[in-house]
């Protein structure tokens, strides 16, 4: 007798809940916005393709399902690897990473003939210039994305490392001796 | 042109290294150690050397499980000064595998698998010998007879060995209880203190000649050596200050309201390790706070539990369970007790400026 | 302990080992011998770099404006000797990267001749923004290391209607004792300077701090200031870093500089004695900053000294004067050896920043053999800024560089006591340094990333417009074309 009004009433209890728990689940959904928009938003969004995919959508969506992993973007650097990192809830060891250098276009000035192939396609309209002027690359704004330098007929633009001044100098990581590390 | 990489941050230094520290520590354990290896004989002789021998051991199996080059980090004398402090705390007479088991467990459970060095989360020791006293509860709880080096009924060589590796024969004749052990059973049959301490010595428990752990009798030594390891700066008197005077004022408020059931601070401060826990465990870098305010909130925590568990617990001896705790605790009390940082104030906030 | 509960007035700090016996006793050299070239970085302080208007192939003189300041937080440069300017080009900075900066070469003609004296009779008879004035144009900042334009700070107090101006002579870094001899042997100069600079501020009081551990510079100070009641020359105890200015107003005046303020916003203000010094050699004689006392100690100097040099002298230069034995020599360090920079190579200039050329040996250095963390908390007792170094090193290096800065990583001024005390030898100042500048990096980065957004974004809606007028344009022409052909539609319906 006991077992039976046991089982029961468990049962009842059991559908009730159930049955709030699907009132819930329609009537107080809380609406986000699709992860795939809001890591397309970290994203630079300059479509380079240094990432391999075919523009930030791409690469967003892939992300998004898990395809990528968030140290992805090198114009974004350590920085956006994070933040992707803290959305997806990813665990990220950037200790492993090594900074992508970043690197950045510059025109040799003996080659170039003026032609403005290169800043029709810049894509943060980092190269100033004229036709028939000599064109030069305004260093800050270029994001590495390399389309000037595929475009250019007389190849005179080059990557190159950001340079080291002064200004940019940092303190580099001490590193620990190999026979202490500890073993986390 | 560069030629190393740069150095920056002080390139002086006061000269300090851990493996001086270690060596300070145990400077000032010896005397004690000295005294209780003599009081107790060859077996506990046996049982210590086992003991540092085997943590030794555990640790560079350790190292080299993981990959790393064990000499140098066995140099630096933490896990001999483990194995030494787990040793001091057992019954001199336990068997051998009581040292072996006890240095695993302190220096792999309780030290290399939290990552070594400065990383773990309790005392190594005690987590040894509270995983002890629980496991083995008899061979925990035999106390041998005080019987010194070179008197008549100290064992011999060969005996001790034979007691080390194949146990206690005769255990009614050369063990007995320690004094908190007694008053815990003769509570239970409704003896009183008066009863129970009739034979209780107050100097000889000063000294050490009583029943105890391998070298934790000695208030006298134990105390003089902490009291030496704060004059070298290499622990504060937080920590032992206010553990010691937290028991102290509760057993004595409580001594004051009905000395028949609660012991008086002198026997308490006299008993159980007292003096070996308050300045050598507790103290211990990794595992207590790191502020003055926070340590002294630590030794209160560890003195009060220590009464508590003695007095009301199950057990007669609770520092090793006390520390524990209060290990647990030292997390929470970093976080909230920290310094307050030059030009802000208590909550992190830039002070506002004075009007003048 | 109780110190939780009050106010203390030290808090921190460590009792370094002096080393200061073999230079404090000796009288100041003046005979350096003039160096052929002098090296003039073009920025020798905090802001903006000078601008140079001199050109290769100009002759100078001595004390002749160089390089003018740029802005609001700048100083000149002048030459430090009398020459010819040879080059101004990049050379390897006295930084621990030798990256190149700016400078101007001057080899000098061995007369070392003065530019005629613009020197005043009487300046106390000058306007406070006068005096504020000349300093900036003699191009002094602060010289005990921080290299602050003294102008603005005089300007700041002024302004802040501060009450107390505190000269630092303090010198707490082990080795130094360049400002120990300054206020030994010129001590009456000095404490012009500090009339010079309470005028300049229009304020009347001064409190003279000097370590305990120099005692004739106490008493020398105290001499020649006995005839200006309202400046007090007080002992200070000495533990480093006594010097540390927000550590030497709370000393002081029981005041505590709030974060993200300025010591002169609660009415005091500090500058350094080598900074009084400047200013009354500017103001009586019309002199600019073109040379200072510079410290050179260590176990590889064999006659360690302090001595008077022009700016621009290379170390190498120095270091043969002081018999530096280059074998011996472990580390250069530029500074004192709790805060100073290793230096790679000795090719480099010494400027109005350095303090003192330290040659250490070995056996003087920190081991640099790395332990983990015990946990012992040293350093957080030795902290002066109460922070807690363990805690922020031990996230560093995991990379929780967040966790860092919310412990205080901003508020850490480099001042190296924890470094000093670990029993570990981890290079805690190291990691701040780092994650400060990775910090900062990030920030960067994150900048960049907004701004390569906002330009890519303009560019598209540039793109957006231009098809927008091309469309336009278009459907112009299609209905001119139409209009066109209406119009000569109607005229031939017309004839």
């Amino acid at each position: 007798m006991y077992v039976l009004s046991a089982i029961v009433s468990l049962t009842l209890l059991g559908l009730i809940l159930g049955l709030l728990l699907g009132i819930a689940a329609k009537y107080l959904k809380v609406e986000s916005s699709p992860i795939v928009d809001e890591l397309e938003s970290l994203l630079p969004g300059s479509q380079c393709g240094q990432c391999g995919f075919p523009g930030c959508r791409p690469a967003a969506e892939a992300l998004a399902e898990g395809k990528a992993s968030a140290t992805i973007c090198p114009p974004g650097g350590s920085a956006l690897a994070e933040q992707i990192a803290a959305l997806l809830g990813l665990d990220l060891d950037l200790s492993e990473v090594k900074e992508p250098e970043l690197l950045v276009a510059r025109v040799s000035e003996a080659t170039c003939t003026g032609c403005t192939r290169c800043f029709k396609v810049c894509p943060t309209d980092a190269i100033v210039g004229a036709p028939k002027q000599i064109h030069a690359v305004v260093a800050d704004a270029c994001i590495g994305c390399k389309k000037c330098v595929e475009i250019c007929p007389t190849e005179c633009l080059q990557m190159h490392p950001v340079e080291v001044t002064l200004r940019n100098w940092r303190w580099t990581k001490p590193v620990l001796p190999v026979a202490s590390n500890a073993l986390c | 042109m560069i030629h190393r990489k740069p150095n920056s941050g002080a390139h002086v230094g006061a000269g300090a290294s851990v493996s001086h520290i270690m060596r300070q520590v145990i400077l000032a354990l010896m005397p004690a150690t000295a005294f209780g290896l003599w009081c107790f004989g060859w077996p506990a002789l046996n049982l210590f050397v086992i003991t540092v021998t085997s943590a030794v051991f555990f640790e560079a199996f350790c190292l080299r499980l993981s990959g790393r080059i064990a000499k140098p980090v066995i140099m630096d004398g933490s896990a001999v000064l483990t194995g030494w402090l787990l040793a001091m705390t057992l019954p001199p007479w336990a068997p051998w595998w009581i040292g072996v088991v006890g240095s695993g467990l302190a220096i792999i459970l309780g030290k290399q698998v939290y990552g070594g060095l400065g990383q773990n989360l309790f005392n190594p020791a005690m987590l040894a010998r509270v995983a002890l006293l629980i496991s083995f509860p008899v061979e925990l709880t035999t106390w041998a007879n005080v019987s010194p080096l070179f008197f008549s009924h100290s064992p011999g060589l060969v005996e001790s060995w034979h007691i080390t590796f194949f146990g206690l024969e005769n255990l009614d004749a050369s063990t007995g209880a320690t004094t908190l052990g007694y008053i815990k059973t003769e509570f239970s049959q409704h003896h009183l203190l008066s009863e129970s301490l009739k034979d209780y010595s107050g100097v000889l428990s000063f000294i050490g000649w009583t029943r105890g752990s391998l070298a934790e009798t000695s208030t006298l030594l134990l105390g003089l050596g902490g009291v030496w390891l704060i004059r070298q700066g290499i622990i504060q008197w937080h920590i032992p200050v206010a553990l010691l005077l937290t028991v102290t004022v509760l057993s004595g408020f409580f001594h004051s309201i009905d000395d028949q059931h609660y012991a008086s601070p002198f026997l308490h401060l006299n008993s159980g390790a007292m003096m070996c826990v308050a300045f050598f465990i507790a103290t211990d870098y990794v595992t207590s706070p790191n502020t003055k305010a926070g340590q002294l909130v630590f030794g209160a925590g560890c003195g009060l539990l220590i009464f508590v568990i003695r007095t009301w617990g199950a057990y007669p001896e609770g520092a090793a369970f006390a520390i524990l705790l209060m290990n647990a605790a030292t997390p929470l009390i970093d976080h909230y007790i920290h310094p307050r940082i030059y030009g802000r104030d208590r909550k992190g906030k830039p002070l506002e400026i004075p009007k003048s | 302990m109780l110190s939780f509960f009050s106010k203390q007035r030290i808090r921190g700090g460590v009792h370094a080992e002096e080393h200061k016996a073999a230079t404090a006793a000796l009288t100041i050299v003046t005979s350096f011998p003039l160096p052929k070239k002098l090296y003039i970085p073009l920025q020798q302080h905090v802001g903006k770099p000078a601008e140079p208007l001199i050109r290769v192939g100009d002759k100078v003189l001595k004390g002749q404006l160089l390089a003018y300041s740029q802005g609001m937080i700048s100083a000149p440069v002048h030459a430090p000797s009398s020459g010819i300017v040879i080059d101004v080009n990049d050379y390897p900075a006295p930084h621990p990267s030798a990256l190149p900066i700016r400078m101007i070469v001057l080899e000098t003609d061995g007369k070392d001749e003065w530019i005629e004296a613009q020197a005043v009779a009487d300046p106390f008879l000058l306007t406070p923004e006068d005096i504020s004035l000349r300093v900036g144009a003699a191009g002094i900042v602060g010289l005990g290391g921080a290299t602050f334009p003294t102008a603005v700070k005089l300007n700041m107090g002024r302004e802040n209607h501060i009450d107390t101006l505190i000269i630092n002579g303090s010198e707490c870094e082990p080795y130094l004792s360049c400002d120990d001899r300054l206020m030994q042997e010129r001590a009456g100069q000095i404490i012009d300077g500090v009339r010079l600079m309470l005028h300049g501020m229009d304020t009347e009081n001064a409190v003279v701090a000097i370590e305990d551990n120099k005692p004739q510079a106490f008493l020398s100070m105290q001499a020649a200031a006995l005839p200006y009641p309202l400046i007090k020359v007080i002992q200070i105890p000495t533990r480093y870093p006594m010097g540390w200015d927000r550590q030497l107003i709370r000393y002081v005046t029981g005041k505590e500089v709030p974060v993200g303020c300025r010591s002169s916003e609660i009415g005091v203000t500090i500058h350094n004695v080598g900074t009084a010094y400047a200013v009354h050699n500017a103001l009586r004689h019309g002199q600019p900053l073109v040379s200072r006392v510079i410290t050179v100690s260590g176990g590889a100097v064999a006659r360690p000294m302090n001595v008077e040099v022009p700016l621009g002298t290379l170390i190498s230069e120095l270091f043969s004067f002081c018999q530096v034995d280059s074998e011996l020599t472990a580390r250069i360090i530029m500074g004192g050896p709790m805060m100073g920079d290793a230096l790679p190579q000795t090719g480099l200039p010494t400027v109005k920043a350095t303090s003192g050329v330290l040659a250490l040996t070995q056996n003087e250095l920190k081991s640099d053999q790395e332990q983990p963390c015990i946990r012992c908390a040293s350093c957080v007792s030795v902290c002066p800024a109460g922070l807690r170094p363990l805690d922020m090193a031990n996230n560093i290096r995991i990379n929780q560089l967040d966790v860092a800065v919310d412990l205080g990583l901003k508020d850490c001024i480099s001042c190296g006591c924890c470094s000093y005390i670990c029993p570990s030898n981890i290079p805690l100042v190291q990691y701040f340094k780092y994650a400060s500048g990775e910090v900062a990096a990030r920030q960067q980065a994150q900048h960049k990333s907004e701004q390569t957004k906002r330009l890519i974004d303009a560019r598209n809606a540039r793109m957006e417009r231009i098809a927008q007028q091309q469309r336009e344009e278009e459907l112009a022409r299609i209905a001119a074309k139409a209009e066109r052909e209406r119009l000569k539609a109607e005229q031939e319906m017309a004839v």
